[in-house]
């Protein structure tokens, strides 16, 4: 019998269906990962097994875990269950935590909802717990004092603290690095050996999955298409969405060859100090080194992939170039134009740049139609086209990312999150600028529309001379979009080369720790 | 925790410095100068003459700012000109009113409103949440007199459970904090309106947060989850009104002093406004202001106790 057993489960939210005849079987010691995209209804089977769906659901179809029907079960029953029977590992780490209760009060909560011990013995507890999952860290501590890796550590404590038979976790790694995704989906595959849980993993990376999974699931619009253990599946993909989701994943563009060009954006020695609080009422005021000595170039046309992990100071060199900030030491120039000047971005260079951000969404005005969000870098501009010019102009970026014309009378919500980004690329085009930088700008979508957004990319370099900068955490990304790769950490730039050199042949210790970090898709025929 | 505290506690002290420096000033500008505005134009040259000496206007503004703040540090307001006694007798009498008035109304409506607004968050959308909903629309709707009026009426005309208006003093505590009751009722009502409205929505927004799905996830009940997570993660913005509602209901309590007849601050700083009593007005509004600065400070370490994140933080 399995551990947990999902049988012809349907679910529908306030009469939107929601699942479908969904059929999963999860044993103990396994590990069984759901996959596929937004939307898909992955995270809706694991609150339905915990039992904490949104209000207005109704459900019906079976939900047994070990011998015990969880949706005949009392709301009390199941607060039994949750926490004890099974443990739950979610993906923000950074909000999961309760910000004003100590770590090992945490951990110790949830043994002291089911077991009859007392305070002391259960944080004693607390403290061997905290320690088998890698944490050295007092019980004390507060959440905000841990990094995002370390706080997931704390919630997996916290889930296997009193060995539930089975752990489900909901994307426990996409808001990781990659070094320290790879060290969470160890030490999740040490305590399933140890404990003989059932895991059921969700997550829409299917590198992770390749890797980790003894069986996967593959969903879509809330149906599972195809369930097969992980070698027979990669070896023998029968659903024409699994194919099209392995193959959006991996993924590959073909850049047009450039020949070797004039610099157009040259930094050198850069430097961006950021004050930190005050140690003491009369010291000094410390700073901290966000960029320290970052000298780069990109060339006319060229594409340049920047690399490195969350707090390495990417950000900060977003900004640093396009002279929203000050920087403390080093220049930054356009075709020998400084981009900042004194107290402001540089105007005259600044039109020539452009940037599109992660967020789709929250980078636009919601009140403004699509017309006046694509027009708004005209402001940089001394003579903004109008009337017919400015027409043509929006007609003609909104076709050159795939948009029509009769868009630009929309608003943002209207819009899916791939047309989203469409929409911030035409804005960053419609003044034809020389530079680019793409700040983690297709982290935030599913692999099929981030291979759409890719493709669009790819096209736009064949139909003018673009040069941009793309910063992302993902190398398999960067390593298709790229010419060359500037790879980053604790805000100084450790190696720079060809993408492939970089890649097939890393010089630098961190190039080479994250190179081996990234989960690797598995190499599959595509022949269908 | 410790450099926290000091940095709050420095912030303290420079805004009584600000604010001294402000109130004084605010005085000195006054066109003429504060001895011909307190007499009016009719005023006899000798009259004028002897209330700039007692007053110290001859001497540089400097000085008597001094004069002023160290005087104040002593406990010496100077002397009143209306009332011939000194400030600090005038304040002593009545800061013993108003002080137990709005601490007594400030407990009043915290004890309404955490359990007003706890419970319609736990039960969102209930006919419980419907019903504190549309109370709380009222009781911020309607003017605090009014509750006076209707409270005298009922309790005091109608079933004589406690006088219309006056304070006998402390010397029989018990009746003392007798005679304050309705008008803390009062004073409470619409306070308690609002911070109830502010705990409500500040629970709800807490009860959205992702850890309280992760205690949800540990097996604590919804009930649970509300008290051990959500309350306290929501109280920071409470906190903030119920340090507000302190300094309002401190000088704000002007009308309820007028409708019970009670010897409050309130009054006595209306008296001295009509009376043109700047000595009075001066010292009694750098009272209120101290005791808003460090009503504010108190409400600071609060965060700081409620709030890990503050606390290391400088």
């Amino acid at each position: 019998m399995s551990l947990l057993r999902i049988k012809e489960y349907s679910l529908a939210i306030n009469g939107t269906e929601i699942l479908h005849d969904v059929d999963i079987a999860v044993d103990a010691g396994q590990i069984v990962a759901i996959t596929g995209e937004s939307g898909s209804g992955k995270s809706m089977t694991a609150l339905s097994i915990m039992g904490l769906l949104p209000r207005g659901s109704v459900n019906r179809g079976q939900i047994m875990l070990d011998g015990v029907s969880l949706l005949d079960a009392s709301e009390a029953e199941l607060c039994d269950m949750r926490g004890n029977a099974v443990g739950m590992i979610f993906q923000e780490p950074m909000t999961a935590l309760n910000p004003v209760m100590t770590i090992g009060d945490q951990v110790a909560e949830t043994i002291l909802m089911h077991e009859k011990i007392s305070r002391h013995d259960a944080r004693a507890r607390a403290v061997k717990l905290i320690e088998r999952v890698g944490l050295k860290l007092a019980p004390t501590r507060y959440p905000h004092e841990l990094s995002g890796g370390q706080r997931q550590r704390v919630v997996i404590a916290m889930a296997i603290a009193v060995r539930p038979k089975l752990l489900i976790a909901d994307e426990p790694t996409t808001a990781l690095d990659v070094t320290t995704q790879a060290r969470i989906l160890e030490l999740l595959k040490g305590l399933v050996d140890e404990f003989d849980m059932g895991l059921l993993m969700i997550t829409h990376d299917l590198a992770v999955v390749a890797g980790m999974a003894d069986k996967i699931v593959v969903m879509q619009n809330g149906r599972i298409v195809e369930a097969a253990p992980t070698q027979t599946l990669l070896r023998d993909m029968q659903h024409p969405y699994t194919k099209a989701l392995f193959k959006a994943s991996g993924h590959k563009v073909t850049l047009p060859a450039r020949a070797d060009a004039p610099h157009l954006l040259y930094a050198k020695g850069v430097t961006r100090d950021y004050p930190l609080p005050r140690s003491g009422l009369f010291g000094a005021r410390p700073s901290f080194r966000a960029l320290n000595n970052v000298s780069f170039h990109i060339e006319h046309g060229e594409r340049v992939g920047l690399v490195g992990e969350s707090g390495c100071g990417k950000s900060t060199l977003t900004r640093a170039i396009l002279g929203l900030e000050p920087i403390q030491a080093g220049e930054i120039t356009l075709d020998g134009d400084p981009v900042f000047t004194g107290k402001k971005p540089n105007l005259t260079v600044r039109r020539r740049m452009q940037v599109v951000f992660q967020d789709p969404y929250s980078s636009f005005n919601p009140r403004h139609r699509v017309e006046r969000l694509i027009t708004e870098p005209f402001h940089l501009l001394e003579n903004p086209p109008t009337s017919a010019a400015r027409d043509a102009a929006i007609a003609a970026a909104l076709r050159d990312v795939g948009l029509s014309v009769s868009d630009k009378d929309k608003y943002i919500h209207e819009f899916s999150g791939g047309q989203r980004q469409r929409i911030a690329i035409a804005r960053a085009l419609i003044i034809e600028p020389e530079l680019i930088i793409f700040d983690e700008a297709v982290s935030a979508l599913d692999v099929s529309v981030r291979a759409q957004v890719l493709d669009l990319i790819a096209d736009l370099c064949k139909s003018r001379s673009l040069a941009y900068l793309f910063i992302s955490h993902d190398l398999s990304v960067v390593r298709t979009v790229a010419d060359r790769v500037l790879v980053m950490q604790a805000g100084q730039i450790v190696e720079h080369g060809a993408t492939e050199d970089i890649f097939l042949n890393p010089q630098h210790p961190y190039t080479q720790a994250l190179i081996a970090a990234a989960p690797q898709l598995p190499e599959i025929s595509h022949a269908s | 925790m410790i450099r926290y505290t000091f940095g709050r506690l420095s912030s303290l002290v420079i805004s009584l410095i600000v604010a001294s420096m402000v109130i004084f000033l605010v005085i000195e500008v006054i066109p003429g100068d504060p001895a011909s505005f307190m007499l009016g134009i009719n005023a006899r040259e000798d009259t004028l003459a002897a209330l700039r000496a007692e007053m110290g206007l001859d001497q540089p503004l400097v000085i008597r700012y001094f004069n002023w703040v160290l005087g104040m540090l002593q406990g010496d307001f100077g002397n009143s000109w209306t009332y011939k006694t000194p400030v600090a007798e005038l304040i002593n009498d009545r800061i013993w009113v108003s002080l137990p008035l709005a601490v007594y109304a400030l407990l009043l409506s915290t004890l309404i409103a955490f359990p007003a607004g706890i419970y319609a968050a736990s039960r969102r959308g209930s006919a419980g949440d419907v019903t504190i909903i549309g109370a709380t629309q009222l009781g911020v709707a309607l003017p605090n007199f009014w509750f006076a009026m209707i409270l005298v009426l009922i309790f005091a005309i109608k079933l004589r459970w406690f006088s219309a208006g006056g304070f006998p003093g402390w010397d029989d505590p018990l009746l003392a904090i007798k005679s304050l009751t309705l008008p803390a009722i009062a004073l409470a009502l619409p306070q308690a309106a609002i911070l109830a409205r502010v705990m409500r929505s500040s629970l709800l927004d807490m009860l959205g947060e992702d850890f309280i799905r992760t205690a949800r996830a540990k097996g604590l009940t919804r009930r649970q989850a509300l008290w051990r997570h959500a309350v306290r993660n929501a109280l920071i913005p409470v906190l903030t009104i119920i340090g507000l509602q302190f300094s309002f209901l401190l000088a704000g309590g002007i009308i309820i002093e007028q409708v019970f007849f009670l010897p409050g601050l309130g009054r006595l700083i209306f008296q001295s406004i009509s009376a043109r009593d700047l000595i009075v007005v001066e010292s009694v509004v750098m009272l209120l202001v101290f005791t808003v600065i460090v009503v504010n400070f108190a409400v600071d370490l609060a965060y700081a106790a409620v709030d890990p994140r503050l606390r290391s933080r400088a």
